[in-house]
């Protein structure tokens, strides 16, 4: 069997790509289902505690959820924006492509320190992940809270750094330096994202890693492979906002 | 950035609308759970649908699913689909909990 392999060429020895798709797009894939089932998890324990725990509070009034909104506004437009950005790649304009993958983080940040300012106001009023000042019988609502909307504000970082890497290449780590300076240095030391910002150091030493072991032009293909991803952190926001927010409005 | 060929020709239009129609559910959402106006099951089981509805048109237009081929599109939707219903095999207990009331 071996002999015959040989006496073909290179090319016939490999089978197709799954889907006739690159192979970068069905990995991407792969992870996206993984990490659906990650959320959906999470999105289940919290749902099951939500409809078994009589008095759960809703904490949310008027300005949380005008926020709230504001915050799904970015990461719907960021997916525009990033789409837009698949597009251009896919035409050969570089320069679109660097620049709607930078709107896109753009709307990214103003998602994260939104919602920062959102986590800050709630620590603030005495919600940690063990006690909320609503409900004291429900001890539950601040962990299942900060862990449902943490590990989301964490894909969404990833993702910013991940679109960084892939429109800005080495020209991205001394902007991304320079923004954990800032968010280290600009929060009070007893807040909690004065630790949280050193995310972005690790980051940094990862993508680091990334572009100088591995150095290569992203091509469209890989900014179509990060659209999927960050259309992803969008699509989780579409059941966090619903399930998190909306179902814990205070009556007016 | 070199050429990639395109397997389909799609205009900028189409994602626009897409966006739009994204964020005129979203506005409905927030309307409907501000004015309370279901009573929290029901308000639940909307919610869900309306996102659901935004889900498709995320994965379907934004992520190109729909213009992948059929055997992509039923292999990964129905594979995640079924693993997220088995989770609703716990609702189940938690309805029998607070039917019964914790003790």
């Amino acid at each position: 069997m071996a002999d015959v392999a040989v006496q073909h060429g290179a090319a016939e020895v490999y089978e197709p790509s799954l889907f006739g798709a690159y192979s970068k797009k069905i990995g991407m894939w792969l992870f996206l289902l993984s990490d659906t089932l990650t959320f959906g998890a999470l999105l289940f324990a919290y749902s099951y505690g939500r409809i078994s725990t009589p008095g759960w509070p809703t904490p949310f009034g008027k300005e949380s959820i005008i926020n709230a909104t504001i915050m799904t506004a970015c990461l719907l437009s960021s997916s525009l924006t990033m789409v837009l950005g698949v597009l251009a790649a896919r035409r050969g304009d570089r320069a679109w492509t660097r620049n709607w993958m930078l709107f896109t983080m753009l709307f990214g940040t103003a998602f994260i320190v939104l919602h920062a300012m959102e986590w800050s106001r709630l620590i603030d009023s005495g919600m940690t992940p063990f006690k909320n000042p609503w409900a004291a019988n429900v001890p539950q609502f601040g962990g299942t809270f900060f862990t449902l909307t943490g590990m989301h504000m964490l894909h969404v970082t990833i993702g910013v750094i991940y679109l960084g890497v892939v429109s800005l290449r080495k020209k991205f780590l001394p902007i991304l330096l320079g923004l954990w300076l800032v968010a280290w240095l600009a929060t009070p030391a007893d807040n909690v994202f004065h630790v949280g910002a050193h995310v972005l150091l690790i980051g940094a030493v990862v993508s680091a890693a990334i572009l100088f072991l591995k150095p290569k032009d992203y091509d469209a293909h890989d900014v179509e492979v990060a659209g999927l991803y960050w259309h992803f952190v969008d699509l989780v926001w579409m059941f966090i906002f619903p399930l998190v927010y909306l179902m814990s409005t205070r009556v007016v | 950035m070199h050429d990639v060929a395109t397997t389909h020709d799609e205009g900028k239009g189409q994602y626009f609308w897409v966006w739009g129609a994204l964020l005129l559910l979203t506005a409905a959402e927030v309307v409907l759970a501000y004015r309370q106006v279901f009573q929290p099951l029901r308000m639940l089981e909307v919610l869900m649908m309306l996102s659901v509805i935004k889900s498709a048109l995320i994965i379907g237009y934004f992520m190109h699913l729909k213009y992948e081929i059929a055997a992509m599109k039923w292999t990964l939707m129905v594979a995640v689909t079924i693993c997220l219903c088995l989770m609703f095999i716990f609702f189940a207990d938690a309805f029998r909990i607070i039917h019964l009331g914790v003790r």
